[in-house]
């Protein structure tokens, strides 16, 4: 077998000096009855890297991939174009097969690459500190949550129009914490829900949890919020899903928000069907003892150079256990390391140049759709590159299949997103980015204007 | 340090070269030991590495109010700049693809490189989550494919793919634990969780609103039964144990740790992180537990990329499938593959604790996953775990009259060997022998855990590791302890020949430095929009 270097020989020699004659007796701690005599039944066995490659192709043909059609879709995972360079990079066997950095004299890369991605994020949300990464922006969403629980010491949390899977992930841990959500459902309507959602905060209020832009790519006005949740001694966590859109957008910290949890898959990882994703998590520096996940900190090595290290552990659970700020452990590392590298190669004014690309591609196509008979663009307040539609008298999830059929993926329904709510099942949710094409635009224009005639 | 004169030279460089010293450098770096700057200091304010097809546009004037008034404070390197300093980056960093990675508990095995191959063909990698159904068939299939091997492999009822990493998997099995608990009217308030679990366990436990109480071991390294059993009662939810455990060895009474935890109205949770050393041989579903988290970036070679990311399916019994969080993938009366979520959990799993992340798992860590799994087939991962015990026993048996080796006397360890700092000369610890073994051109054996052992250090070879390779580490072990007994002083400032020194954790944790706090835009250098663009 291609991955087993130890030949019938080394076996044979190595038992020799265990002492065993046959390997079955260092399994002797099992009980014979769970012991499996032979392979496990109805399972296929060894297989050559041409079958196997052979078998994964057939399997990956049968999807349709956004290359191969013109694609619309954001909700939570948006398709950017991702250099060349960015996955050579990662496919360095000195960062794809390092483990965590504990053993720092020896890891220095990561580290330098973790210290380095902590300070884009941190000054991309305008907060003091930044960690080095969660699972995804759903679960670094709930971990901020906790966070400002743990802050507060108060369980009342009050939830705008965020991604649906976020807030029922957020739910799911509320069901096992004393956590005591109030979620504000969005509607098919301009107003981002602002005052709505402030009117919920009160003295019992631990955080403001606040997607910016929203699920339908409304902006709120975070500055107003934050303000509102400092009057009631409660704190506004911001969500990013699109950090592209930060590139234009004044970042939340400096509009007020304590907390910033996001999804940095837009940068460097590319959509993998859901995962693997980057949770991105910023805060105010002095809540940094309350913050979940690995930090990376500077020091000095014995002989003063300058040097890495995975610091402030004692919140962490192998050091901490039961009393831990969160369980992670294994984070994000190597999505890290390709949204670093992304951002770097984009830097600021990079940075700057593609969000303007994305929103200028966004309003164009959203003007020609809402040209359509029966189309109204919901976000008549503005949206950075993704904007909700109306289709009036249609649901949405119907459309996006029958367009689907003829090889358009058109945007995300909102009836796939929020099943029980029959008011948003003529919500379709489109994205634009720099990788759509004024050919893909047209073809979509086209397309929705024939289903929908 | 000073700035150089114009020929580079310093002082101190003639006088280290008189003493028979290395002589220093003006750059810093010596031969192919490359020293980096932060990408702060490479003066890439105001450049930019990508070229963009279309012009930008002016933010709308809906927006106005919400714009950055300047772009954000970052820099940016073209593509030469930007490979040549992740390149000089990596080689600071130790790694499988470099030599042995014998943590304990880590399973640090080889990453097929086939498995990275097919994770990237544009029908797994370019797909996105919320796309029709019909449109994704084959990625639902992967899934399918991966959860039944999963599935047969543990002799388990059911498989919840999505959670992220093997604590998000363990919260996973618990969160199903308490659902299966309040179900019958019965939430309870404590997990027992041995001396010897990894931190995730106890720290899980609590994060789903238990407390955790400690289960003492044996003088063998194993839970003690007997203190197991008189501690449960009717407000223990269940147990978290580790099999085979983080001293390396198969909890033998297992199975009767599940029937005493099960008469008393409890739940078994199994920590799978070791899954590779019984993978193939034992499936845990026979021994009664009823969930397990596996790490699909320790069994089953996905790549553990620096820290993640990982995989942490669970595989749950016929008692805890019910609870099963959502999505997951059925197919449906015409064959057709069907991610169930909210809507169709009312009908297909109605008694779900929910979801608990976006979307639907780690695909990409899926594809890498089962292409390892088909490569190995049944028998390969039989022989995976037959010679990744195979090693450890080798070392284990090869180091045992140099080192303290707590449990050897009892019997042979599974896929990781473990030995104290009982055994080493006053002064000298197992710090000491692990930053030795960076001089000798390993990564360390995890140290220090599991915390019922003085100094633990917990060797796990895994099974990719050659005969010769392991021996060489052999070899190693041995002089470093031989060194040790000597008491080499040497060994006590080791490393000396890795990218630095032991490093200063106590000033990182003092005064916490974690972003860098340098100059923006340096005096001096126009930004690119002050230039015109690139």
């Amino acid at each position: 077998m291609r991955y087993l270097p130890l030949t019938p020989t080394d076996r044979e020699a190595m038992l020799a000096t265990i002492g065993a004659s046959e390997i079955d007796h260092l399994f002797r701690d099992v009980p014979a009855e769970a012991l499996q005599p032979g392979p496990i039944e109805g399972l296929p066995m060894h297989a050559s890297e041409m079958a196997v490659e052979g078998h994964m192709r057939r399997l990956a043909a049968k999807n349709l991939s956004a290359a191969d059609a013109p694609f619309f879709l954001g909700a939570g995972a948006y398709r950017h174009h991702i250099p060349a360079s960015v996955d050579h990079l990662i496919q360095r066997g000195e960062f794809l097969t390092a483990y965590t950095p504990y053993q720092p004299e020896i890891a220095q890369g990561t580290l330098q690459v973790l210290f380095e991605f902590q300070t884009q994020v941190a000054r991309l949300f305008g907060t003091d500190i930044a960690n080095a990464s969660m699972y995804d922006g759903s679960t670094a969403c709930w971990e901020a949550i906790a966070m400002a629980g743990r802050i507060t010491r108060r369980d009342g949390v009050v939830i705008g129009p965020i991604h649906p899977h976020y807030l029922m992930t957020a739910q799911t841990m509320a069901k096992f914490t004393k956590d005591e959500i109030r979620a504000l459902s969005p509607a098919l309507v301009a107003d981002a829900g602002d005052d709505a959602m402030i009117a919920m905060i009160d003295d019992k209020t631990s955080c403001v949890v606040v997607q910016y832009p929203d699920i339908l790519g409304r902006i709120p006005d975070l500055r107003k919020i934050a303000d509102a949740a400092h009057a009631k001694g409660a704190l506004l966590v911001a969500v990013v899903t699109e950090p592209v859109a930060l590139g234009m957008l004044e970042s939340p910290g400096a509009l007020g928000a304590d907390i910033v949890a996001g999804e940095g898959q837009s940068l460097g990882v590319g959509l993998n069907f859901g995962g693997p994703y980057l949770g991105l998590f910023g805060a105010r520096e002095k809540y940094v003892r309350q913050m979940p996940g690995r930090l990376c900190g500077e020091t000095v090595d014995a002989d003063g150079k300058r040097g890495f290290v995975l610091t402030l552990s004692t919140r962490e659970q192998h050091i901490r256990r039961e009393k831990a700020t969160s369980n992670i452990c294994t984070n994000s590392g190597l999505c890290a390391l390709a949204f670093s590298i992304h951002m770097t190669l984009l830097g600021g004014e990079g940075l700057d140049k593609l969000a303007r690309i994305n929103h200028a591609r966004a309003v164009a196509a959203a003007d020609k759709l809402a040209a359509i008979p029966g189309v109204d663009l919901v976000n008549t307040d503005g949206f950075f590159n993704e904007f909700t539609l109306r289709l009036n008298g249609h649901d949405a999830r119907e459309v996006a299949m029958r367009l689907a059929k003829r090889g358009i993926l058109s945007g995300v329904a909102l009836g796939r997103l929020y099943p029980d709510a029959l008011d948003l099942s003529e919500g379709l949710v489109v994205c634009v980015t720099e990788t759509c094409s004024d050919e893909d635009i047209d073809a979509l224009v086209a397309a929705l204007a024939e289903e929908l005639a | 340090m000073n700035a150089p004169n114009k020929s580079g030279w310093k002082p101190e460089m003639g006088a280290a070269g008189e003493t028979g010293a290395r002589p220093m450098t003006s750059s810093g770096d010596a031969g192919l030991a490359l020293e980096e700057p932060l990408i702060f200091e490479l003066g890439g304010f105001g450049k930019c590495g990508v070229d963009f097809d279309s012009e930008p546009g002016e933010i709308s004037p809906a927006l106005a109010k919400f714009a950055r008034s300047a772009p954000v404070d970052l820099p940016g390197l073209t593509e030469p700049e930007t490979v040549r300093h992740y390149t000089r980056l990596s080689r600071q960093n130790y790694a499988i693809d470099l030599g042995p990675f014998p943590l304990g508990s880590c399973t640090m095995k080889h990453n097929p490189r086939l498995n990275e191959a097919m994770a990237r063909l544009p029908g797994f990698a370019d797909i996105h989550p919320l796309q029709p159904m019909d449109t994704v068939q084959g990625a639902f299939e992967v899934i399918e494919q991966l959860a039944d091997w999963l599935c047969k492999l543990t002799g388990m009822e059911a498989v919840a793919m999505s959670p992220k990493a093997g604590a998000h998997g363990e919260l996973c099995g618990i969160l199903a634990m308490r659902a299966a608990l309040e179900a019958r009217g019965d939430a309870r308030e404590v997990i027992l969780v041995p001396e010897s679990a990894h931190g995730t366990n106890p720290a899980t436990a609590a994060f789903a609103g238990y407390r955790v109480e400690n289960i003492p071991a044996t003088k063998d390294g194993r839970v003690d039964l007997d203190a197991l059993k008189s501690r449960l009662g009717p407000d223990v939810a269940g147990v978290m144990i580790t099999n085979p455990n983080t001293c390396g060895l198969f909890e033998r009474e297992m199975k009767a740790i599940s029937d005493a935890v099960h008469a008393a109205g409890g739940l078994v949770y199994c920590d799978g992180a070791n899954f590779n050393a019984i993978v193939g041989k034992v499936r845990p579903g026979d021994l009664g537990i009823d969930a397990m988290h596996i790490n699909l970036h320790k069994t089953f070679s996905t790549p553990h990329g620096g820290g993640g990311p990982g995989s942490g399916p669970v595989v749950l019994s016929a008692r805890l499938a019910p609870f099963a969080p959502i999505p997951f993938v059925r197919r449906d009366e015409k064959g057709r593959l069907r991610l169930i979520e909210e809507r169709g959990a009312k009908e297909h799993l109605p008694q779900t604790f929910g979801r608990m992340t976006a979307f639907h798992g780690q695909m990409g860590m899926f594809t890498r996953a089962l292409t390892y799994i088909l490569s190995h087939g049944v028998d390969g991962l039989r022989q995976v775990a037959e010679d990744a015990v195979l090693n450890a026993n080798y070392v284990l048996r090869s180091l045992e009259d140099v080192l303290d080796a707590p449990f050897a006397h009892a019997g042979p360890c599974m896929h990781e060997a473990l030995f104290s700092d009982d055994d080493l000369p006053e002064g000298f610890s197992t710090l000491d022998i692990a930053k030795g073994l960076i001089d000798e051109g390993f990564h360390p054996m995890t140290v220090y855990f599991p915390l019922v052992v003085h100094g633990a250090m917990l060797i796990e070879p895994t099974e990719t590791e050659s005969k010769a390779g392991l021996d060489r580490f052999i070899g190693s072990m041995r002089s470093l302890a031989e060194r040790a007994q000597a008491k080499d002083e040497s060994l006590k400032t080791a490393p000396h020949y890795a990218p630095r020194r032991r490093l200063d954790e106590t000033r990182a944790a003092r005064k916490p430095v974690l972003v860098y706090k340098g100059e923006g835009v340096p005096p001096g250098e126009p930004s690119l929009s002050e230039i015109g663009g690139s």
